[in-house]
């Protein structure tokens, strides 16, 4: 039996490792990209499939692989490190896991390599396939979505377990002993997800234009964290669900597997400005600000049936944010209300943001409420004046109310009214006593019959007492008949007031003597 | 040639006992089948390839990889259905436990049959708890779900130990240790069986499936 391994068996075991190397990259990251694994078996040997698994082969993901290797193995000092890591909408970051792949020097010289090596390489792949379902990583990377992304990196070298927080666990795939060194292959993992419990559930959506898809592999472990590569704009805007082979354009090493709403919503970002805002777009119902740059182009979309002319591209928006652009716009429906989806509270984060940079005017920015008679509603919307509205965002409440008057939607042309009351409140002159007498007119005259009374036999009963006080009379100093006299003439008769009491200045005098 | 054995304890509720099952069996099953063997001549082979999926659990916060083959799942389905059922009409605690057992058939002379002879018994004890409230349900899918993660560490060391396997066969003896009835993937000869346990724990009824091609002639 030779000692030595001879030139084929080691050009097999090399071969081995190597490949052996690219499919556990594989078989991780496909664990990771939130989807449901499926490959078919094949009776017959294809030839292709290493290990006599179907494992499917993800171009960008063996290229960043090989990049890794730069063609060298896992050897004794040297593991192959998978990094899994967890980036939120926010911009935060949490590695997950790090998958490694190690040499020691416990050789098996005796073992066959073209034989049982491949076999057992087989087996810990298949165990590497049942055991990147079971760690807490994988939970997380099925619900990736819109609050946070999962991410991979390859690096070779020292395996680095700082980031993994306290108390990380660790689970051992597997080992394959060869003639050159024992092969394992383990898992260390985050079980401190304290950083993930205060935010996973935040209601906060997420901040549109930074969302980040993509990123470069860090050439060295201890180099720089990650940073968006660059997005090729000019992409066809209406892609549905990019296979992972079209991801090869813009990912280089590590790339998120996020689904494509984040993919077009990033895209969203890079569309140059010149939506031309100005005044005369408050003449259309929009919701929200009129007054927006470019950078969240998303939120310009009017919809047609209002007769906006549509501010923004046509772009088709894909995933929640548009949704929840399209349902802001079609609420609300109890006539006083607007626009208290989420949209809006991101809507008055964006006000802040863009009244910045913005020369235009305050009001320009202001939102600007639609008013719409709902459905079943009994009350016409016009009888609600703006000081009874409880609106929120009232400080946005348009302030110049002229503007208000014109405004069609305002005035709903199917009120019963023709003219509306609401500008006969605010253009009124003293015209309180008239709203008061048509407030009468509108009672119907019943017999009074107060509670707990009898019969009306005596002069001076209940009822009788209502009746005499219902109505008592003005006070005289309130009286506008006895002091006749318009403001001017109170002015005129004001000197002949002082004339008089200057005469009386000694008997002034005396009385605050007393008092002191 | 001793027969390694291994046991696992499960605590889940009525309505996972399918899925709790199907995962730790598809599991093994996994780690224990390999592709469809072509002799060639020379004495040589080449291997087909195995498939593998991913199945969601409805009742269990858990995924499981099973080998893509639908004969193999079926066949598998249909036992765990039986073992539900017969835990389900056993009453009492709900005890029970299934045996996943890989043998080698060794050829015995005429008229003696063919023995079959045990090199890995996989046993899951299953005890069923019943659940009142919602709540106590959720919390139960989620634990159960974490106890399966367990298991299936468990059963990921076991198999990387290394230990015996049967040496692979030539072509007049792959019967001998392979089951060659499926279509797509060969798994290791197996059977599963079941028992039911009553309070005493002495096995009340006994029921013994067969999965294997030949039947036992004595």
């Amino acid at each position: 039996m030779e000692t030595d391994l001879n030139s084929q068996d080691r050009k097999d075991l090399d071969k081995f490792i190597k490949f052996f190397a690219l499919k556990t990259v594989q078989v991780i990251v496909q664990a990771r990209l939130g989807e449901k694994i499926c490959t078919r078996s094949s009776s017959s040997p294809t030839g292709s499939d290493w290990f006599n698994l179907a494992i499917k082969d993800i171009p960008e993901v063996t290229h960043e692989a090989k990049k890794a290797l730069s063609g060298q193995l896992p050897a004794v000092g040297r593991s192959m490190c998978v990094e899994i890591s967890l980036k939120t909408s926010e911009g935060d970051s949490m590695e997950l896991e790090i998958w490694c792949l190690e040499m020691n020097e416990k050789c098996d010289k005796e073992i066959k390599v073209s034989y049982t090596v491949y076999n057992r390489l087989s087996l810990l792949l298949k165990s590497l396939l049942a055991i990147t379902r079971v760690t807490p990583a994988y939970r997380l990377s099925r619900k990736q979505g819109h609050e946070y992304v999962i991410l991979y990196r390859i690096y070779f070298g020292e395996v680095q377990l700082n980031g993994l927080g306290e108390g990380f666990q660790t689970v051992r795939v597997g080992t394959v002993a060869t003639p050159v060194g024992t092969i394992t292959l383990s898992c260390a993992y985050r079980i401190n997800l304290a950083f993930m419990s205060t935010r996973q559930f935040e209601r906060t959506p997420p901040i549109m234009g930074i969302i980040i898809d993509h990123f470069v592999d860090r050439p060295y472990p201890s180099s720089s964290p990650m940073h968006p590569c660059s997005y090729r704009t000019g992409e066809d805007a209406g892609v549905t669900y990019p296979s992972v082979e079209d991801s090869q354009e813009v990912c280089t090493t590590s790339f998120s597997t996020s689904p494509p709403s984040q993919l077009s919503s990033s895209r969203l970002s890079c569309q140059p400005a010149g939506l031309g805002l100005g005044s005369a777009d408050l003449a259309y119902p929009v919701v929200f600000t009129a007054g927006l740059n470019a950078t969240h182009p998303h939120q310009l979309m009017v919809p047609g049936k209002e007769g906006g002319t549509p501010l923004a591209p046509n772009q088709p928006a894909h995933g929640a944010q548009a949704d929840q652009e399209r349902l802001a716009t079609h609420t609300p429906s109890d006539g006083t209300h607007c626009a208290v989806t989420p949209s809006s509270s991101e809507d008055t984060e964006t006000v802040s943001n863009s009244s910045e940079g913005r020369a235009s005017p305050h009001d320009v920015l202001e939102t600007i409420f639609v008013r719409k008679v709902g459905a079943f509603v009994n009350k016409p919307v016009n009888q609600v004046t703006l000081t009874s509205l409880d609106i929120p965002f009232a400080m946005f409440a348009p302030k110049n109310l002229e503007l208000e008057d014109a405004d069609p939607m305002v005035n709903p042309p199917d009120s019963p009214e023709t003219t509306s009351p609401l500008h006969g409140s605010l253009h009124s002159d003293g015209s309180s006593g008239g709203s008061s007498g048509n407030t009468h007119d509108d009672f119907v005259m019943i017999d009074f019959k107060p509670a707990f009374s009898k019969d009306d036999i005596l002069p001076m009963d209940l009822g009788t007492f209502y009746r005499e006080f219902q109505n008592p009379p003005q006070l005289s100093s309130l009286s506008i008949d006895i002091g006749a006299q318009s403001m001017a003439e109170d002015l005129d008769s004001l000197p002949e007031k002082l004339a008089v009491h200057e005469k009386n200045v000694r008997e002034f005098d005396a009385f605050v003597e007393t008092l002191q | 040639m001793n027969c390694r054995s291994e046991v696992l304890e499960v605590s889940v509720e009525g309505r996972q006992v399918e899925e709790a099952m199907l995962a730790v069996l598809h599991t093994v099953l996994l780690h224990r089948s390999t592709g469809k063997f072509h002799y060639k001549k020379e004495g040589t082979y080449s291997i087909g390839t195995v498939g593998i999926q991913d199945v969601d659990c409805d009742f269990i916060d858990f995924t499981y990889v099973r080998v893509s083959s639908e004969e193999l799942d079926r066949a598998l389905r249909k036992v765990v259905g039986e073992f539900k059922d017969a835990l389900r009409n056993s009453g009492g605690d709900g005890l029970g436990q299934i045996s996943l057992e890989f043998y080698q058939k060794k050829k015995s002379r005429w008229p003696f049959s063919d023995e079959c002879i045990p090199w890995e018994v996989w046993t899951v004890k299953v005890h069923v708890v019943a659940l009142a409230t919602e709540q106590e349900r959720q919390i139960c899918r989620e634990k159960v779900g974490e106890k399966l993660c367990e298991k299936i560490i468990n059963i990921v060391e076991v198999m990387n130990r290394h230990e015996y396997l049967p040496k692979m066969p030539t072509q007049s003896e792959v019967d001998n240790v392979f089951d060659t009835s499926l279509r797509d993937v060969q798994p290791y000869l197996y059977k599963i069986s079941f028992q039911i346990t009553d309070a005493l724990g002495t096995s009340v009824t006994t029921t013994m499936r067969r999965l294997i091609k030949d039947t036992l002639a004595l």
